[in-house]
């Protein structure tokens, strides 16, 4: 049967659940397939940073645009997402890296943007008591927090649906083509039929583009998390490590969670990953030096979500550059989640005006057009 | 003993050191495989022969005799030329055959060529009313204190639960001077009858004289109510009482320090699922089990599971399928090696399985609670609090994680796992199957950070790490 639908949306992460939405809210019916379930890889796995710190400046504008939503996100999917602001620290351990901090933040201002501030080590320490002394400044992003990921995805699912949004889980989107000036996708016995197509399908995103003639340098990664018993509330921002990989929060019940990026083996038709515990051995090291209260603590847990990361780390989003009525939004490179309810909101307005204020050119597939990909997953 | 693996590679990895790992080491190591038996216990035996070198209950009778015979085995794992070593826990395993094992407060990671899981099982959650309280324990953590220490309940107890070691229990309490006030048998009426098509097998098997002997031995001693439901502790800040509905239908409320509670085993699954070993619905044991071939192989190649973490059989099964297990690595590693096939002794051990397996499939009612039971410990979560997450867009364990953090606290999902599971399925009408179970991962026991790192303990060497 087919079934006609205002867009087609593959991928049910953050940013195509939140597309669904942004949809919705403009009127339109879209229908949101996904193999899994919503969140079941990167954006119900990843750190729940939600974070403006330390990005490209090529998404900052982006990055801002969806901090705004961020802050009042109850109001938009009824649910607060586990969202908290204390601000993110990004820790220079030592001279040199802060040299590199204070030309990062000239830069930013240079170009208009405020949000990065330079801090001392008084600074420091006032915003996390529990550095290391050595440690002479950082910068710090006093906006940003962290919200939990999977509560955050499902969230925007739910509320997706509830506005009109079809969604079908558990379904692979196959035979993506274009047929009578309409996207055709088959999901199971059903094919569903639209001018629009969101291909919003994270790990499997460079597929799909290669697949409509847009191949892009991409690789499959899965970094890897963990997380450890209560220890005594110790720290309120993420921080972050300028020099090493690391990152950590505390969470209200008093876990900690240990990222930064090392990765695991991605098993990307197993669905599965294969953690490397060796590279966790090291966060654990960087953690053991830099926070004594850290030392008795437990691992609970250790994982690490799939998904897609671009070979110059910022994501491919907005229109083909090929295909009328096809968007991208995948390839988010590690730090896709704090972008997922802004890109939603600027991708629906992209769909249904035509054009944003938010600027997004660089990020445009376009860049990659008359490059020959190095890896296509 | 617990000094750490001498070697980073071995033929063979046995984990757990139960009656399948005892076996399977011994027959391993005995054909020249290098062989390492890694086991979290302070000595062999695993859970049926526990404490087995070291007990401080002497009089062999009040054991029994299954118990002791623990002993032969244990020796010959440890006459074998394996390298054993006790209190290591294996917190991960992955499909590349490596893995992560705690020993001593440091970390190494081992290659095996062959693993041989023989972790055993544990035992079904009982989420009734107030299981919670202080003063519920389960019959196996009972047992656990009577073999390694000789401790037996002195005040007012009660045994509450169906299943040949709910019996056995009994009668190891009773033997050592321990007080029982009543069992409580949940055994559903029904399952006599369902469970009779299957009698004759186990009339001719292994268990059933002794089984019988051991229930003519505690119901001279103890009153024991069947046919109980509706089953209840209450208490404010501790255990105060035991409430049930008799087979007549009528409730009795009896006051208690300590209720027993237990109604049977299943497979011990976390390192086997965490390591991506497939495993299926099992709806005559009602738990998961691995999919696995007559020799024990998993999904995953190179990995058997031998023994009840290869689905409940019993001690005498697990013996077999270890030595069964054993002959699949020695055949895969020396291909000329002259194996030999031991199905039928796994078979005569199996029989009369099906008979205790239809009998003691417990009733729905102590697997799927409702209301304000409490269905996860670890956060508190109740059976309703799981149905309105199914009501909001819950659709499986994995999401639930989401919603109520479930499965995520210490006991990670040992506890709630098979509950939450039959819970949802029931409640989205569909079967356990396709509903689920937690994705589990690594590290499978909890580990110290510290451990993780393989820091420097002294706090001037630490120092020295972070100055430098």
């Amino acid at each position: 049967m087919t079934i006609n639908t205002d867009a087609i949306i593959v991928g049910g992460g953050i940013h195509g659940c939140s597309t669904a939405l942004h949809l919705c809210l403009a009127g339109l019916k879209p229908v949101l397939i996904e193999k899994d379930y919503a969140g079941r890889h990167a954006s119900g796995v990843n750190a729940g940073g939600v974070r403006q710190l330390a990005r490209d400046v090529a998404e900052i504008p982006l990055s801002i645009r969806s901090m705004g939503i961020w802050e009042s996100i109850a109001a938009l999917v009824d649910d607060d997402c586990g969202f908290e602001s204390h601000g993110q620290v990004l820790v220079a351990e030592n001279a040199a890296e802060l040299a590199a901090c204070r030309e990062r933040v000239a830069d930013l201002n240079a170009r208009g943007f405020s949000h990065e501030e330079l801090i001392d080590s008084a600074e420091l320490r006032r915003l996390v008591p529990a550095v290391a002394e050595s440690c002479p400044g950082g910068i710090v992003s006093r906006r940003d927090g962290a919200a939990q990921p999977a509560r955050t995805t499902t969230a925007f699912r739910r509320k997706a649906e509830q506005l009109g949004a079809i969604i079908r889980e558990g379904v692979t989107a196959s035979n993506i083509r274009k047929e009578d000036r309409l996207w055709r996708v088959d999901v199971g016995d059903d094919t569903y039929a639209a001018p629009i197509l969101v291909n919003a399908a994270g790990a499997w995103g460079g597929r799909i583009a290669a697949g409509l003639g847009e191949p892009v340098p991409v690789t499959t990664v899965a970094p890897m998390l963990m997380i450890t018993s209560p220890v005594p509330h110790f720290i309120d921002p993420v921080v972050i490590l300028r020099g090493r990989k690391l990152s950590f929060k505390q969470f209200k019940n008093g876990t900690v969670l240990i990222g930064g990026g090392h990765l695991a083996a991605p098993d990307q038709d197993r669905n599965e990953t294969v953690l490397d515990w060796r590279s966790l051995a090291i966060s654990a090291r960087t953690v053991f030096e830099l926070f004594p209260v850290m030392r008795s603590a437990t691992i609970m847990r250790a994982w690490a979500g799939i998904e897609a990361r671009m070979q110059d780390d910022i994501p491919v989003f907005g229109p083909s550059a090929v295909h009328e009525g096809l968007f991208h939004q995948f390839g988010f490179s590690l730090h896709g989640f704090q972008l997922g309810p802004g890109a939603g909101a600027v991708m629906a307005e992209l769909i249904v005006h035509g054009g944003t204020q938010t600027r997004i050119g660089e990020l445009s597939i376009e860049r990659f057009r008359n490059a020959s990909p190095s890896a296509t997953a | 003993m617990s000094a750490a693996p001498k070697h980073e590679q071995y033929d063979v990895v046995v984990i757990g050191a139960g009656p399948a790992g005892l076996a399977a080491t011994t027959a391993t190591a005995r054909a020249g495989l290098s062989t390492l038996l890694l086991d979290e216990n302070a000595g062999p035996g695993g859970q049926v022969w526990r404490a087995i070198g070291a007990t401080p209950v002497k009089n062999e009778a009040l054991l029994g005799a299954d118990y002791w015979s623990g002993a032969e085995i244990a020796r010959a794992a440890r006459d074998s030329g394996a390298e054993i070593i006790h209190r290591a826990t294996v917190w991960s395993l992955d499909r590349n055959l490596e893995l992560g094992v705690s020993v001593g407060g440091g970390s190494a990671f081992i290659k095996a060529k062959r693993v041989i899981i023989a972790t055993g099982a544990q035992e079904r959650p009982f989420p009734i009313p107030g299981w919670t309280l202080p003063g519920v324990m389960t019959a196996g953590a009972a047992q656990t204190m009577l073999k390694s220490s000789g401790l037996v309940p002195d005040g007012p107890t009660v045994l509450a639960g169906q299943g040949p070691l709910l019996w056995l229990l009994a009668a190891q309490i009773l033997r050592l001077g321990g007080r029982i006030d009543r069992v409580l048998d949940t055994t559903p009426r029904a399952n006599y009858l369902a469970a009779l098509p299957h009698a004759f097998a186990f009339m001719t098997s292994l268990y059933f004289v002794k089984g019988l002997a051991m229930m003519r031995e505690v119901r001279a001693k103890v009153k024991v109510t069947t046919g109980v439901t509706e089953l209840a502790a209450a208490g404010t800040d501790r255990l105060e009482s035991v409430s049930y509905v008799t087979a007549g239908g009528r409730r009795e409320r009896l006051p208690v320090e300590l209720l027993l509670l237990h109604h049977g085993v299943v497979p011990n699954v976390n390192l086997a699922m965490a390591a991506g070993v497939e495993h299926r619905w099992n709806e005559l044991q009602l738990c998961w089990t691995p999919v696995l071939d007559a020799d024990g192989n998993s999904s995953i190649p190179g990995i058997t599971i031998a023994g009840d973490g290869a689905g409940i059989g019993g001690a005498q099964a697990a013996l077999w399928r270890g030595r069964i297990a054993a002959e699949r690595a020695i055949k895969a590693l020396r291909p000329t090696a002259k194996v030999s096939d031991l199905s039928p002794q796994l078979k005569r051990a199996e029989r009369g399985r099906t008979f205790l397996d239809v009998l003691f499939r417990p009733a729905k009612q102590f697997r799927i609670p409702d209301g304000d039971t409490i269905v996860c410990r670890c956060e508190e979560i109740t059976a309703k609090d799981v149905l309105d997450s199914v009501a909001i867009g819950a659709t499986g364990p994995n999401q639930l994680k989401a919603y109520r953090r479930t499965g995520m606290g210490p006991c990670q999902g040992r506890l709630c796992g098979l509950t939450v599971t039959e819970l949802m399925a029931e409640a989205r009408g569909k079967s356990p199957q396709e509903i689920g179970y937690y994705r589990l991962r690594a590290p499978v026991k909890p580990i110290m950070l510290s451990e993780l790192a393989s820091l420097p303990k002294s706090d001037e060497a630490t120092k020295a790490v972070v100055r430098g």
